[in-house]
């Protein structure tokens, strides 16, 4: 509970942010921020509670942004832009999903890692322009309710894990992540619940994506495919704490912040930290930041 | 009445094409072969899936550009340093990673070992980068643009070079694996690890040389892409999914497999350059893998 009175007041204190401070830097550091962690949660929920290990969650954040972007630019509103862009990811989702789950193990894995990279090499292909907002839509471009709808995006995605967390649907997708065949004899049905996970992941993955394409004046598309996204949604994931509603956005915090303040520093070094950091994550300590936080707590009441 | 003989000439030009980009997908294929031999060999016995596989392949890669540029050393004999500096390498990384990823149970096992390997993918190309920036590189011998004549076709030396040493490197490894008493041990391990164990096999140090070998294979494919073709820190994810593809094509456990899978990849992307286009190359590959995936997921011929 407390953590969830954290989580109001967090989002409250961004909320009001911009209020208290017009300061550009902030406000896009923000928007990165937001979404990473919707980009975050949205792999914890396949990945995490699901357990099933998506190493091409790219290819749903690009396709979320390839469609919005298009349709926006072309002149359809925006709320109806995103959602068609979060169904064209929910749609590739489950064209790899419904085969994939059929199988066991390594399917889904290999299976996303190609899809991801099939995407990247054909939007490259054929999309080799650079995308830039129409000068018409620049004038009237402003950073504040790009702030405000990644900062609802990531709320949304919060609330989405922690009601699905204590759902009748959730307690399943971990259960099917716990012991596969447990829960089938349970009547928990696999397949359903992993592809139900991978629906609601995938969509958020692409309006994850779809705020990016409507937040970046000109970006290459291919960009929005590129592997980076995934390393982002793993790495962030794994440093919070897997499976859990606050890791992602502690994660996401430590992530975003320490990133931007070593890239100014040491250029690409921080990738080389953050790749050993999520390395060790996954071997020595599987519960991330959050698992180190209770952890250390216990150290501080025991001797205290 | 000039038609028909243009036309026909046309033809016999589109024969010619075809055949020669054949050909240069034979010899990329062999390399193909290679690489998802090692990768296969892992996969197969320890039941762990390297994702960084293509990563040791660049580093293998660099390591004979490295001996090349630094001291002259012609690349195939540089081949004798890299292939132990990355059996080497495959040591350490067993000893520090994934020692601890194979004592863990059939499922957590492979997901470790894909999250483990994801992120060793990060460290290796940020550490590439830093080493040898993102150019591409190749190494460029005096006899790099020799080539023989056959029959109107043109056949790069250095690449059927590749081509004949990645054959005699899997033969010489079956030999090893059927013959020797640890290459024995190794497929017992691979088979029935508990029984080899009741047996009297060192499981874990049969563990330990079966990964060492295959990064060693990946070094010495590595090697053998950087005489024949370019390498930058970027290759690894490309490499890794040929590797895959071919072994879904292939199936597990057949050294001989892998290298005909390879040759029949590097055959179908050659005949898709010419039927849809060069741009397409590495997407075709790579459909035709999410096909086989979702449809023969033993691979097309047989095995596991």
């Amino acid at each position: 509970m407390k953590w969830a009175w954290g989580g109001v007041g967090l989002g409250a204190a961004f909320a009001l942010l911009p209020y208290v401070l017009q300061r550009e830097d902030l406000l896009n550091l923000g928007i990165l921020i937001f979404l990473s962690v919707a980009l975050a949660q949205s792999w914890n929920i396949i990945g995490g509670y699901a357990g099933q290990v998506n190493l091409g969650h790219a290819a749903f954040f690009g396709a979320g942004a390839l469609v919005t972007r298009s349709l926006w630019v072309a002149g359809v509103p925006l709320l109806v832009a995103l959602a068609a862009g979060a169904l064209v990811a929910t749609a590739f989702g489950l064209v790899i999903g419904g085969p994939a789950f059929r199988l066991r193990g390594v399917y889904f894995s290999i299976g996303t890692l190609g899809l991801a990279e099939i995407l990247r090499i054909s939007v490259g292909n054929l999309l080799p322009e650079i995308s830039t907002i129409p000068a018409a839509s620049l004038a009237a471009y402003s950073l504040l309710p790009r702030y405000y709808l990644a900062l609802g995006l990531a709320i949304l995605s919060v609330v989405a894990v922690a009601l699905l967390a204590r759902s009748r649907l959730g307690l399943g997708m971990q259960a099917v992540r716990e012991d596969e065949a447990a829960a089938e004899a349970s009547g928990v049905g696999a397949f359903g619940h992993k592809l139900t996970a991978l629906a609601i992941s995938t969509s958020l993955a692409g309006l994850a994506g779809g705020v990016f394409a409507y937040y970046h004046v000109s970006y290459y598309p291919q960009h929005a495919f590129s592997p980076t996204w995934t390393f982002d949604a793993l790495l962030i994931t794994f440093i919070g704490g897997v499976g859990t509603i606050h890791g992602p956005v502690l994660g996401a915090l430590f992530y975003v912040i320490l990133k931007e303040y070593l890239a100014v520093r040491l250029v690409d070094v921080h990738l080389l930290i953050f790749g050993t950091l999520f390395i060790l994550v996954v071997l020595l300590l599987p519960g991330g930041l959050v698992e180190a936080w209770a952890r250390a707590r216990r150290l501080v009441y025991r001797s205290g | 009445m000039s038609a028909p003989p243009i036309s026909a000439r046309w033809r016999e030009g589109v024969d010619v094409i075809l055949a020669q980009q054949l050909v240069l997908g034979l010899l990329v294929g062999g390399l193909y072969g290679l690489a998802a031999a090692g990768l296969s060999l892992t996969f197969g016995v320890l039941r762990v899936l390297n994702i960084a596989h293509g990563e040791l392949l660049m580093l293998g890669g660099y390591g004979s550009f490295w001996l090349f540029t630094l001291w002259g050393v012609d690349p195939f004999l540089s081949l004798l340093g890299v292939g132990p500096a990355l059996f080497v390498l495959g040591l350490v990384l067993f000893i520090v990673l994934f020692r601890f990823v194979v004592r863990a149970h059939e499922e957590i096992r492979i997901k470790n070992s894909l999250l483990i390997g994801f992120g060793l993918t990060l460290v290796f190309h940020t550490l590439a980068i830093r080493l040898w920036t993102a150019d591409e590189r190749s190494v460029t011998t005096a006899y790099a643009g020799a080539a023989a004549k056959i029959a109107g076709l043109t056949i790069p030396l250095s690449r059927l070079g590749g081509l004949i040493l990645a054959f005699a490197i899997l033969t010489a490894l079956h030999l090893f694996l059927t013959r020797a008493r640890w290459g024995r041990a190794i497929r017992a391990t691979a088979e029935d690890w508990e029984a080899a164990a009741l047996m009297g096999i060192p499981v874990e140090r049969t563990y330990m040389l079966a990964f060492a070998l295959g990064t060693s294979l990946a070094g010495i494919a590595g090697g053998l892409v950087s005489v024949a073709y370019s390498i930058s820190p970027a290759i690894g994810l490309e490499w890794t999914l040929k590797a895959l593809i071919v072994i879904v094509l292939a199936g597990l456990g057949s050294l001989f497999g892998s290298f005909a899978g390879g040759l029949l990849l590097g055959v179908a992307e050659a005949a898709s350059v010419v039927v849809v286009g060069g741009a397409y190359r590495e997407a075709v590959g790579l459909l035709l893998f999410l096909v086989i995936l979702l449809t023969r997921p033993s691979g097309l011929f047989g095995g596991r």
